[in-house]
């Protein structure tokens, strides 16, 4: 049961082959006996999931099921949850109770969908490794040793151990792309202002995006469908018809244009990696794609122009946890400043106020124009870059990582090292293009993901491209041996 | 760029952030070495780029100017550190 797709699932429940209620305390069986090796859940909610399977089943029997009625997900814990803890990976929100549902929680339920629970992250979608959690790092399933990837580590490593069928993640430098590679499953970013943004706790405002993260291409389309769409609770949502991102999956990719940013296979990309990716090249050769090579010369900047506009979105976005309306409040303060100060000091974590404090310290008086004004020309540069490519070519293909995962507390001493594990995946973001990660091959024991990235809005065509690859390549199907 | 005690103790005060006084030294050394990172955007000339704030080119979408939210303070109150006859409490401002 554990091993089968959400179109798997989602026949097996038509066909009756077990209810929604069996499968979702399959699922929490499972979870229960095998979380504690991962660490990837921060909350699970048994008995709301267990309500919601009979209701879902109740629904089938009155003949109003839809693709994702009774299909259990995990939802990244950055998504405000009504009645649910929603701690966004941080001491500071440890004791928030959501008074309401993001859009993007509101549309599953919609949907029939059930939550198992909230997963594990780096703080405030803070990282790359899930080693800022207050919870804990997170565990790579196929090698305990390793890290996940972050920030939505914990939902990668769910899907990975079939501790849950799907789950969704955000995505504001990589953090969908990133963990869905280290982890072996597919993750796509969509479009900037395609997924609803309402009541997902804000990092990068110009930058974030939510996204699916499941076992196939044809997962994440079903998951699309639902989550895409316009949202006047989003003052970023874009007012756009949403396609039936499964119609087109089918589609032959002959006569595709592919390219490969050659500043994507130079220094710093690992020789295994490397020869993964033209393996994957090689295939969809075979599938009739016509394959040429093109440059994003500014790709080099990404990484340096994210740590202003990032940091300086967050600085502001994160002023909101003062210890006055919600979160973490610290003991007997003695004067509104040390209310504040103290609050904050002990509610967020090391990189949470690194990043702070590098964005306070780019915003403020006198060093504006020299930073934050010069990341967004730069960002600029960037986002022509990859318009320039998208006249010769239809998508861009690439490593989603410069190697497979690292182990567990080697970067944790050196955030530099750390944000260039984002090097070929940030650039997307700062330009809001979508972008995938499909599995690809390993290393060892370590996976390996193939990026793949779009022109604005064109997810169907992504999903199009990787289900097609996946109709011919395995390692989307493979699981790691302790959690078979 | 390398970065002072005295200017941590500046940007923490303007983050309203306590960064405790052994940690100082660790912070510093982070901040400048991301700073350097950040520089490295200096190797290219941007003097006729236009700055791009948004990865879409579009306006700001405007709606009408009438309540649609109901009254929920009850509720959020629920979730505050502290809270008297509907408002927040904190300590006192002004003598």
């Amino acid at each position: 049961m554990q091993n089968k797709t959400i179109a798997e699932l989602s026949q097996s429940l038509q066909q009756g082959e077990f209810s929604s209620e069996e499968l979702t305390r399959a699922y929490l069986d499972r979870i229960d006996k095998l979380d504690a090796q991962v660490n990837s859940y921060i909350t699970v909610t048994a008995d709301g999931a267990l309500a919601a399977a009979r209701a879902a089943d109740e629904q089938r029997q009155a003949g109003q099921a839809g693709p994702l009625t009774g299909i259990p997900l995990a939802q990244k814990d950055i998504f405000c949850t009504e009645g649910v803890k929603t701690s966004c990976g941080s001491k500071m929100l440890d004791n928030f109770i959501s008074p309401y549902d993001a859009t993007v929680i509101s549309k599953f339920k919609q949907a029939g969908a059930v939550m198992l629970g909230k997963t594990n992250m780096d703080e405030f979608a803070m990282g790359s490794s899930n080693e800022t959690s207050f919870y804990g790092a997170v565990k790579n399933p196929w090698d305990l040793d390793a890290v996940p990837g972050g920030s939505s580590g914990g939902s990668a490593a769910v899907v990975a151990a079939r501790l849950a069928p799907a789950a969704t993640g955000t995505d504001t430098g990589g953090s969908i792309r990133q963990p869905a590679a280290l982890c072996g499953i597919t993750g796509l970013k969509p479009t900037y202002g395609r997924v609803s943004r309402y009541g997902m706790i804000a990092f990068a405002s110009s930058l974030d995006q939510a996204g699916p993260m499941a076992r196939t291409a044809e997962d994440c389309a079903l998951m699309m469908n639902v989550m895409a769409g316009f949202d006047e609770k989003d003052s970023t949502s874009v007012d756009q018809a949403v396609p039936d991102y499964t119609t087109s999956l089918n589609d032959s990719i002959a006569g595709l244009k592919i390219g490969l940013p050659k500043e994507y296979f130079s220094e710093g990309l690992d020789n295994d990696v490397a020869t993964a990716i033209e393996v994957a090249i090689a295939e969809y050769k075979k599938l009739g794609a016509e394959v040429v090579e093109i440059s994003l010369p500014n790709t080099g900047l990404s990484v340096p122009a994210y740590y202003v506009v990032a940091p300086a979105e967050c600085s502001s976005n994160l002023s909101r946890f003062d210890g006055v309306r919600f979160g973490h409040r610290c003991e007997n303060p003695k004067d509104l400043t040390d209310l504040y100060k103290r609050s904050r000091g002990e509610g967020f974590g090391a990189e949470v106020k690194r990043r702070i404090m590098i964005g306070t310290y780019a915003l403020s008086a006198g060093y504006y124009d020299a930073y934050y004004l010069k990341a967004q020309k730069v960002r600029q540069l960037i986002s022509q870059d990859f318009k320039r490519a998208f006249e010769q070519v239809d998508v861009i293909i690439g490593p989603a990582t410069p190697t497979v995962a690292f182990n567990l507390g080697e970067k944790t001493d050196d955030p530099v090292t750390m944000y260039l594990s984002d090097a070929y995946t940030i650039a997307t973001n700062l330009a809001g293009l979508p972008g995938m990660s499909v599995p690809a091959g390993f290393v060892g024991k370590r996976p390996v993901g193939l990026q793949i990235i779009g022109n604005y809005f064109d997810e169907a065509r992504l999903l199009n491209v990787a289900h097609q690859y996946q109709q011919t390549t395995d390692w989307h199907a493979q699981a790691p041996e302790a959690f078979k | 760029m390398s970065l002072e005690r005295s200017d941590v103790d500046k940007i923490a005060q303007l983050a309203r952030l306590e960064i405790a006084e052994n940690d100082v030294p660790e912070v510093a050394r982070n901040l400048s070495n991301i700073l350097d990172l950040v520089a490295q955007m200096d190797s290219v000339n941007t003097d006729d780029v236009e700055p791009m704030a948004h990865p879409l080119e579009m306006a700001q979408r405007l709606r009408d100017d009438v309540v649609t939210e109901k009254d929920r303070r009850d509720q959020f109150q629920t979730v505050a550190p502290q809270v008297e006859n509907g408002l927040y409490l904190v300590p006192k401002v002004i003598e």
